[in-house]
């Protein structure tokens, strides 16, 4: 099904959308925005998991991707109960705001 | 049934772990019968080995427990030794040990460390007995410093005292130096023989050259000069009596100091073979013992009166040494600890009645007060002094009979020894029992007999101390001498007296002639004149000052050591530690936060700037890595 | 088609497509149009899972992001009231300094790819490796003891999310 596009596409397809996230995670101060960016790096990465599955044709790439979408759904609800208390405490989730341990 | 051996040493453990662990949890009277029924128990398994010994091929078996150390050619077990001399001394040690235990049932029974006390008197019985049974140098190093452990925390056991605490830490570290010289001496044997157990070493112990074996011989008296308080080592033992008194007849009287002249008479091989050694060894015994008998004199301190006593007393077993009379001075081990244990213990008690009155001149006149007391200790008193036919007269006859075959000189200085002790312990006897009460009111009323537990070890000690002479009848009386015949499998120069009759009968009545006359004089002195001890001391004259302070020796002691090692531990602490070592650790103290005050900056606290730096760093790493 | 397979068109598509939601997502000053913008991401993307064969990973994508994750997302934003344009924001300086080290990072990226080798995937994939059998007997057989241990992890990111989401801890 799949003709004509090789490996290096996905690979820099996987790239651009990792630095979409690097980018949304530096440029942001909504911490749930910084939570999505890290959702989009991961998937940047699991594409990419995909794709060298497809290629050398052995599904334990996929079997991976499985594991790292559990554990993005452990870290999505716990990290957001955080954020849900942190916002619950200081009525805000700015970034700039959480750096009481800088001191 | 020689297998029973490993129970001996186990029965003491099991009592010291049960009153370690579960001591506070435990009753007084239970804490107490635990252990001294330990020590009992111990003695039971020791006196059945005793009797098998008699029957053994050899008169002696190794029980190897386990193996301990191997590495390379070095290669110990461990193994108990069951032969003649170990099985005699583990009747001393659990014998007399057991009494000290019941006795201080009743002397420390108002004490808040009861438990603790009899879980170090266990261990320290643990340790005397592993230091007995050992077939091999390395076993009896690690009994040796364990008793020197026990020994440290009983003297140190009213911790809350400085003074005595310090003369724990003396006690220690005295006794450091001398083990030393005999963790020297194993090591020397070691590398002579290529081993340390006795089986092994004894054998071949010619093989090796003279003067190997005489710097052998000399090592190993310096550790017995530590535990055993010879000159120049002895002054932690007077200081020692700051423990309690059990403490006092068990470990320095009876068992713990004699481990010098066990370890001298098991290495008797070495000491056969080297002259210099053995002349030595008699040469310090008679110095120690004159110069501490002198000292004992003007004492006024019961305890300490009995401890120069002890170590005069040793000092007579090391003369005995010298001379190659082996199994006379185990005999005078055995019957010592008998009265020396017993004068300790009525000292304890004569203690107890006055509520911790230690000092003489404040007694007197307790002799119709506390009857079984006075009458024990008076026959311990005669034991010592060497009164026919008590023991002490026996095994104290028998040494310096020997003494004489080798050198008059010697036993000019060994006679006049037993005359002076005579002379201090009537003149302690004399002042303690005899004339007016001189304590306060309070102390008059408070007098009183102890209980049972401690009177009852007290009668059974005075009975031992009466007829122990019979272990070692005079051979010349045409009476065998038991101990001589026991000991015979582990001396390897027998020595045989070859004195006459005549002198031998000669020497015997010269001695009782006068023992009975410095009684007398002391008789006269004490009870008729009412002579008391000067209790101001610039009274005194001078030479009284100088024996009184002990001839000055501990000041001595601090002058040229003491003071010297602090000089120059002052000038490395003003130099090295302060200005070098200080000067290092802060240097890198503050250069460390110097830099963090700088580093600091970077972590400010914003989230998107970690970020960026991070992504920074791939992108270094990914130049580095794949581009460049 | 201008020379292209029918293949190549879609992923050229899909791939615009997700570029485009992707940077939608950040420069999005709503923090629920940033989310719609991810979920459609989030398609596109099991749009390339499809296109690489690999339908049963499709699937549980999207229903586990698209449809569990995206969600949650989704409420906490409105349980917050974030959906007005309050949003703090960086100073341009930051901003741009973002956008030099992300593309400085892009450079690095992709320029650490030139002069490798063109692997096609269509010589090496078979159609049968996405699929449920196949996945199953691999995940159930290699990897059950990590299939375990996730399950583990799961159960308490959910102890421990009700834990730090209750008001008061007694």
């Amino acid at each position: 099904m799949i003709n004509g596009i090789s490996i290096n596409m996905y690979m820099v397809l996987s790239a651009i959308l990792f630095i979409i996230g690097a980018v949304g995670v530096m440029a942001r101060r909504n911490s749930i925005i910084i939570f999505m960016c890290i959702e989009l790096m991961l998937n940047a990465v699991n594409l990419l998991l995909v794709s060298f599955s497809t290629l050398h044709n052995d599904p334990k790439g996929q079997v991976f991707v499985f594991f790292i979408m559990a554990v993005a759904a452990a870290e999505v609800a716990v990290g957001l109960a955080i954020l849900s208390m942190v916002y619950r405490n200081v009525k805000s989730i700015d970034t700039n705001l959480m750096s009481n341990l800088k001191n | 049934m020689v297998k029973l051996v490993g129970l001996v040493p186990l029965f003491p453990l099991i009592g010291f772990l049960i009153n370690g662990f579960f001591g506070k949890k435990l009753s007084k009277s239970i804490s107490g019968t635990i252990a001294s029924v330990a020590v009992l128990a111990s003695f039971v398994v020791a006196l059945l080995l005793f009797f098998e010994v008699q029957h053994l091929p050899g008169h002696k078996a190794e029980v190897s427990l386990f193996s301990w150390i191997s590495a390379g050619t070095l290669n110990i077990p461990f193994a108990f030794l069951i032969d003649p001399l170990s099985s005699w001394f583990l009747l001393i040690i659990t014998g007399i040990g057991f009494l000290i235990h019941v006795y201080s049932i009743g002397y420390m029974h108002t004490d808040d460390g009861f438990q603790r006390f009899f879980t170090y008197l266990n261990l320290f019985v643990f340790f005397m007995l592993l230091l007995v049974l050992g077939n091999n140098y390395l076993i009896m190093f690690v009994g040796w410093e364990g008793v020197g452990l026990c020994s440290y925390l009983l003297i140190g056991f009213w911790f809350k005292n400085t003074e005595y605490n310090n003369a724990a830490k003396k006690a220690f570290i005295i006794n450091r130096i001398g083990d030393l010289g005999f963790l020297l001496g194993i090591i020397l044997i070691f590398i002579s023989y290529g081993s340390i157990t006795y089986s092994g070493v004894f054998e071949k112990a010619g093989i090796v050259n003279e003067s190997t074996i005489t710097t052998i011989a000399l090592l190993l008296f310096i550790g017995a000069m530590g535990k055993s308080a010879q000159i120049p080592l002895y002054t932690w033992l007077p200081d020692a009596m700051a423990g309690p008194t059990p403490v006092s007849a068990l470990i320095h009287a009876a068992t713990m100091v004699t481990a010098g002249i066990y370890m001298i008479v098991r290495s008797n091989v070495f000491y056969s073979i080297s002259e210099v050694a053995s002349e030595v060894v008699a040469i310090v015994g008679v110095a120690t013992a004159l110069f501490a008998a002198t000292i004992g004199l003007l004492q006024n301190d019961i305890k300490k009166i009995l401890a120069y006593s002890t170590v005069s007393q040793l000092g007579l077993m090391f003369l005995g040494l010298g001379v190659g009379a082996f199994s006379s001075s185990v005999f005078h081990v055995t019957t010592h600890a008998f009265f020396k244990a017993l004068l300790f213990l009525g000292a304890g008690s004569v203690i107890h009645a006055m509520g911790g009155e230690q000092d003489i001149r404040k007694m007197g006149g307790l002799k119709g007060k506390i009857k079984i007391t006075f009458l024990t200790m008076f026959i311990g008193t005669i034991a010592i002094s060497g009164i026919p036919p008590f023991s002490g007269f026996f095994s104290k006859d028998e040494i310096l009979a020997h003494v004489y075959e080798h050198s008059p000189v010697l036993w000019f200085f060994g006679m006049l020894t037993s005359m002076l002790t005579a002379f201090y312990m009537f003149r302690m006897l004399y002042v303690t029992f005899w004339g007016s009460f001189r304590g306060t009111k309070e102390q008059a009323h408070h007098v009183h007999e102890s209980p049972s537990s401690m009177t009852i070890p007290l009668i059974v000690l005075a009975a031992l101390s009466v007829i122990g002479g019979t272990l070692g009848l005079p051979e010349f009386w045409g009476t065998p001498n038991w101990m001589h015949h026991h000991l015979d499998a582990v001396i390897y120069r027998k020595n045989t007296s070859l004195l006459t009759h005549e002198t031998e009968w000669l020497l015997m009545g010269l001695a009782v002639a006068s023992a009975v006359a410095v009684i007398f004089f002391a008789h006269q002195l004490f009870v008729k004149n009412g002579v008391l001890p000067q209790t101001n001391e610039n009274k005194l004259k001078p030479w009284q000052k100088l024996v009184a302070n002990k001839y000055y020796v501990d000041e001595f002691y601090t002058a040229i050591i003491q003071k010297p090692i602090d000089l120059i531990s002052g000038a490395f602490h003003k130099f090295f530690d302060v200005q070098l070592i200080d000067g290092i650790v802060n240097g890198v103290g503050t250069s460390v936060k110097g830099l963090g005050a700088v580093v600091r900056l970077v972590q400010n606290g914003n989230i998107g700037m970690y970020v960026i730096s991070m992504v920074l760093g791939i992108i270094l790493i990914f130049l580095t890595l794949f581009i460049l | 088609m201008l020379g292209y397979t029918i293949t190549q068109w879609l992923f050229g598509v899909l791939s615009f497509l997700s570029i485009m939601f992707g940077l939608m997502v950040v420069f999005s000053r709503n923090p629920v149009s940033s989310v719609l913008y991810l979920i459609l991401t989030f398609f596109c993307i099991a749009g390339h899972y499809l296109l690489m064969n690999a339908q049963f990973l499709a699937i549980v994508h999207i229903v586990v992001y698209a449809g569990a994750i995206m969600v949650l997302f989704l409420f906490v934003i409105m349980l917050m009231n974030l959906n007005e344009d309050q949003e703090p924001q960086r100073t341009w300086l930051t901003k741009i300094i973002a956008a030099v080290a992300g593309g400085l990072m892009l450079v690095v990226l992709v320029g650490s790819l030139k002069g490798s080798e063109q692997l096609q995937l269509q010589h090496y994939g078979s159609s049968q490796v996405g699929l449920v059998k196949n996945l199953g007997m691999v995940l159930f057989r290699d990897f059950l003891f990590p299939f375990e241990i996730a399950s583990v992890l799961l159960l308490a990111a959910m102890v421990g999310a009700i834990m730090i989401g209750k008001r008061d801890i007694k």
